[in-house]
């Protein structure tokens, strides 16, 4: 298969699997979770495949319609678009043997639409990864939002409809009111929304212009949750616990700092945002966002409301360090995308086990459940200590460099955030931990529960020695990043 | 052979098949009788919009006679692009609403119906190809009062008193256009269009002319439904039958504003000092409070077709606000836009004919659960619904960009406009969450508790054929999201025609 | 300005506003009918006054006979008429049932039996 027709396979497969999944619905569960497996390992074969390709230099490029004068539906695989749809494709396979523990665990209704939808999600996730222009990279973004907006309403109560409602407005307001907005303009004045390494804005456009754009770059990406925009994220904790995977981990919430990430460096370019002394509105935001979820996030007894305001801050890392605009932090932000991926699902899986098998979701009730969950519970240590950045896991790889990535950009804000953000992750993760295994608690209906469901437990040890793993083989993924290096 | 001929048949076709329709008694025969005269229209609708492509122009002299002596049609690229939109809803509408339309008329009154669908279909065929202000006067009268017996055809009691607001109001905008073109013949002794603007510039801004421009301009807006115009049509619309509203939906507004921009562009435009001004200085305004009100009341609207009709109200306004900007991109915005919201309106208001099937009403609650027991048409109403926001990847997307970037090109107060466009799009958002919301989430409505609805549970009169006209209509939203070279083809070359080559 | 001269458009325009006045005030349906068709034949008038030449006879081709009226008014509101009869004749079949299905032909009456 040429790289071309890979990247259109790609594509292809999750909505021809999504197809087939409604159709095997009709038949059996097994059938139906059978062919979910194999869309996933396909597809991941299939975006796998592209990796040596990529990292030998190659930038297999695919135009399908010319939409508008000038701007096409087109995709093109760059380095850092490789990596977001290889993490998202390897976590769909992890995802969907949760899914399958997890939905039978909890005797959800509508299992097929979920499969379904969570098919499309995918195919629409790599639509993002793999696009090659601003037009084809919203269109993609807002399919992203409105396939997950079923899932995020999956269970269908007033509560859940009501959540899922406050995640649609956020994400589709921000991205019609700025967004796109932002998108007109880099196309009325710069001529182009290719994404071309080192920007296409340079000479174009100066001044107070460029810091006002990249706000509305930043805060239209609503799946960035960059606060105050970050509403949808909390809000969206009503979904299945594999949706929420899905958003923080696999997905949506990578979409946004991705979509962040390829902005500044294709679209503004790195010398440009240098020359214009804008970034630092960037990090300021981000800086704040990251404190002032952090110590949210402390306040929380919900577990998964308290990840997800970590992953608000863990995002924030992101666009910080992007923002530092020097390479190692260029690197730290590549490398953080998938430490912060394999940490936070792994995390997710764990807070969806103890609800599958103990149907505890507050902290409190947490006390003494690593001597009944013990495989679990060391997951779940494992994903807390890759939020924090302890090694010998993986968010001490992307941690480190962009520390070095402030470092190197000499920008004290950025040090002081993280330094402080280490120690309130820290805060509200360790006592969680200290709690499940070493807090006592022997009422009776405390054990009366064991592991949950095998496939559950296997996903959620696969994340966890994924996360472990990161910590030693990370040499293929900054070798891609590496490739980003020539925009800096 | 018979292609010169195709602008005369394309009026011909259903003008002679409406008195044979009468005719035909076996149920049935006559819908496909009807149906078979849109498709030969919808036929010759494409292939003169294919042959205009690229700034031609057809015309045709009936009888010979030249103009303007004679009387003359005539078919660039904005009537072939209305020429499609009219004859392709027809004809997807009347495919698509046999067994609607089964359960909406008694059998006697079914063959008349179908008459004066094809006469409709004439009228509004006959205005999109006539190059004289009188027929399209003509024209105009056929259609509307073919439409009011469309509408009045169904079983809603309440269509009547809505049909004669409709007929009352629609009539005097009529007339306004009579005496508005009445005064231009007496000032230039023609009624051909072209002929007119070209012997208008003698009399410019003579008295008579300015009252005829305010005359016709308030006539056509009358028909246009242009905000506050617009009170016969959220009635007219909600009461009639689901296949009327579908056709009359995506066609009937569009076909007098298109009357309104080929007067006010191709004639007064010119040779009238100050007419831009004062167009831009009138409609603008009243096309930005048309998009918020008819949103904003969409937004609140309980009752499903009301929604969807207040929603055409803000439509009209965009497409107002495109053309109020006196440029040609502005222009292409707003012809552009007729097309597009004729797919998605239509297709939603299809989606409302195959719901008809199994709800027992319109309040929004009375749809609860029809995403559970029709999924398939649901997905189609909700691809439509996208179109409608303005998705990207779906029609809708493309004439908003082109309207936004048609507006930036007026500095401030085009950056105002934007925010009018982009807050009215959340707040379509907004209205079609509504929908989806209650089709997908509200529980099951339950008719035999409920006073005022009756129970039509009745999947029998379910046919295959809506839905996949329905699909159909789903896809070309999606099509010419993406590909969509024809219409924005002749949009163009419509909108440089209009404003006479300039930049 | 000529008043006198230009009576014709205050004919004109008295019979077109009292047939509107008819439309907009008058709550019977029949009524308002009535005040459709009044305004559009003040629009009639209005156009045959166009073709009309002092002096003009019927454009006969025939001896003594150099001055014409303009024939194309009279043909235009001969269409125009039946137009305005279909309407009229539409909008009383839409009367007629309107009193079967409401039980009146009185405006407010029916607005109030529609109402929620």
């Amino acid at each position: 298969m040429s790289a071309e027709a890979a990247v259109l396979a790609s594509l292809a497969l999750p909505l021809l699997g999504a197809f087939l999944i409604a159709l095997a619905g009709r038949i059996s569960a097994n059938i139906r979770e059978a062919a979910t497996m194999l869309t996933a390992t396909g597809l991941a074969l299939i975006v796998w495949s592209l990796v040596p390709l990529v990292m030998a230099g190659e930038r297999p490029q695919v135009s399908v319609a010319e939409v508008l004068p000038g701007i096409e539906l087109a995709f093109a695989v760059e380095p850092l678009g490789m990596l977001f749809a290889a993490l998202a494709s390897m976590l769909w396979i992890v995802n969907s043997l949760y899914s399958i523990g997890y939905m039978r665990g909890n005797d959800e209704a509508n299992q097929t639409r979920f499969y379904v939808l969570f098919a499309v999600s995918l195919g629409t996730t790599i639509g993002v990864a793999f696009a090659a222009n601003l037009f084809t990279l919203f269109l993609f973004y807002e399919a992203l939002t409105l396939s997950t907006y079923p899932l995020v309403a999956h269970k269908g109560d007033q509560r859940s409809v009501a959540s899922a409602r406050v995640y649609l407005v956020v994400l589709l307001s921000t991205s019609i009111v700025l967004f796109l907005p932002a998108i007109i303009w880099t196309y009325m004045a710069a001529g182009s929304g290719e994404f071309t390494l080192g920007g296409v804005l340079a000479g174009k456009l100066e001044g107070a212009g460029v810091g006002l754009l990249l706000l509305l770059f930043v805060f239209g990406i609503g799946k960035a949750a960059v606060m105050p925009v970050h509403l949808w994220l909390p809000a969206a904790m009503v979904a299945p616990t594999p949706v929420s995977a899905l958003l923080h981990a696999v997905a949506v919430v990578k979409a946004g700092v991705f979509a962040i990430t390829k902005v500044v460096i294709y679209i503004f370019g790195v010398q440009h945002l240098l020359d214009a002394f804008v970034a630092d509105l960037l990090v300021a935001a981000a800086a704040f966002t990251i404190i002032a979820a952090s110590i949210v996030a402390l306040r929380q007894e919900n577990l998964k409301r308290l990840l997800a305001y970590s992953t608000v801050a863990q995002l924030s890392y992101v666009v910080m360090a992007i923002a530092l605009l020097t390479p190692l932090a260029g690197i730290g932000a590549a490398a953080h995308i998938v430490a912060h991926a394999f940490g936070k699902i792994t995390l997710f899986f764990a807070a969806g086990a103890i609800y599958t098998a103990a149907r505890k979701t507050e902290l409190h009730e947490l006390r003494g459940i690593g001597r009944r969950m013990p495989v679990t519970m060391s997951a779940f240590t494992i994903g807390a200590l890759s939020m924090i950045g302890i090694p010998p896991t993986g968010g001490f790889i992307s941690k480190w460099y962009i520390l070095a990535g402030a470092y190197q950009a000499d920008n004290m804000l950025a040090l002081l955030t993280i330094i402080a953000s280490t120690l309130l992750n820290a805060a509200y993760l360790l006592p969680i931990i200290y709690m499940a295994w070493f807090a006592h608690d022997e009422t009776f209906e405390a054990r009366a529960h064991g592991e949950a469901p095998w496939p559950a437990v296997l996903a959620l040890t696969l994340t966890a020695a994924l996360t472990l793993g990161f910590f030693v083989f990370h040499s293929a993924v900054l070798a891609l990043a590496r490739q980003l290096l020539p925009g800096f | 052979m018979l292609a010169p001929h195709l602008p005369m048949l394309q009026v011909v076709v259903p003008l002679l098949m409406a008195p044979f329709v009468v005719l035909l008694r076996p149920r049935g025969l006559a819908w496909a009788a009807a149906t078979m005269a849109s498709l030969m229209a919808f036929a010759i609708a494409i292939v003169l919009a294919l042959s205009v492509v690229g700034d031609a122009t057809l015309t045709y002299r009936v009888g010979g006679w030249m103009a303007p002596y004679g009387i003359e049609l005539r078919v660039d690229a904005f009537g072939a692009l209305l020429l499609l939109v009219i004859t392709g809803a027809s004809s997807m509408a009347l495919l698509g609403g046999q067994r609607s339309l089964e359960r909406a008329l008694p059998p006697t009154r079914e063959p008349y119906y179908f008459s004066a669908w094809l006469l409709a279909l004439t009228g509004f065929v006959g205005i999109a190809v006539s190059a004289d202000a009188f027929n399209i006067f003509v024209f105009m009268e056929v259609s509307s009062l073919a439409s009011y017996v469309l509408i009045a055809g169904g079983p809603d009691r309440r269509a009547l008193s809505a049909v004669f607001k409709y007929l009352i109001m629609g009539t005097v905008g009529a007339t306004f256009y009579l005496v508005g073109i009445g005064l231009v013949y007496m000032m230039t002794g023609t009624l051909n269009l072209a002929d007119m603007a070209g012997r208008i510039e003698a009399v410019a801004d003579t008295r008579p002319m300015i009252v005829a421009a305010g005359f016709i301009t308030v006539g056509l807006a009358l028909k246009a439904a242009i905000f506050p115009l617009h009170i016969w049509l959220p009635n007219a619309y909600a009461y009639a039958p689901h296949v009327t509203t579908a056709f009359l939906a995506a066609c009937a507004t569009k076909v007098a504003l298109y009357v309104l921009l080929r007067f006010d562009f191709l004639i007064l435009q010119q040779h009238l000092s100050g007419h831009a001004f004062q167009f831009a200085g009138y409609l603008m305004p009243l096309a930005v409070l048309g998009i918020l009100v008819g949103s904003g009341v969409a937004m609140f609207e309980r009752d499903l077709k009301r929604l969807l009709a207040f929603s055409s109200v803000a439509q009209i306004g965009y497409m107002l606000l495109g053309a109020s900007l006196v440029s040609v991109s502005g222009l292409h915005a707003a012809i552009l836009h007729m097309f597009n919201h004729a797919l998605a309106k239509g297709g939603l208001f299809l989606a409302v004919a195959a719901f008809a099937a199994v709800t027992s009403g319109w309040r929004l609650e009375q749809i609860g659960g029809i995403a559970r027991t029709m999924p398939w048409t649901f997905a189609a109403f909700v691809v439509c619904g996208l179109s409608l926001i303005g998705v990207p990847g779906t029609a809708g997307f493309l004439s908003k960009w082109y309207l936004v970037t048609a507006a930036l090109e007026h500095g401030a107060l085009g950056i105002a406009l934007v925010c009018v466009i982009l807050l009215s799009s959340l707040m379509a958002v907004a209205y079609v969450w509504r929908m989806v919301e209650s089709a997908c989430f509200a529980p099951d409505f339950d008719a035999e508790t409920d006073a005022d609805s009756t129970p039509n549970r009745d999947f029998a009169a379910f046919s295959h054929l809506l839905p996949t006209i329905l699909w159909i209509v789903a896809l070309a939203n999606l099509y010419f999201g993406l590909a969509n070279a024809l219409p924005l083809e002749l949009a163009k070359s419509a909108a440089r025609t209009l404003l006479g080559g300039l930049p | 300005m000529d008043i006198l001269g230009l009576y014709h458009y205050w004919v004109f325009a008295v019979l077109l506003m009292t047939g509107f006045y008819a439309i907009v005030a008058k709550p019977n349906l029949i009524k308002k009918l009535i005040g459709l068709s009044l305004f559009q034949s003040a629009v009639f008038l209005c156009y045959i006054t166009f073709g009309k030449l002092a002096g003009g006879t019927a454009p006969i081709v025939g001896k003594g006979a150099e001055l014409f009226s303009s024939p194309l008014p009279q043909v235009l509101i001969l269409t125009a008429i039946v137009v305005s009869i279909s309407t009229t004749a539409l909008g009383l079949a839409l009367v007629l049932r309107i009193k079967e299905a409401y039980g009146s032909i009185e405006e407010d009456e029916i607005q109030e039996q529609d109402a929620p």
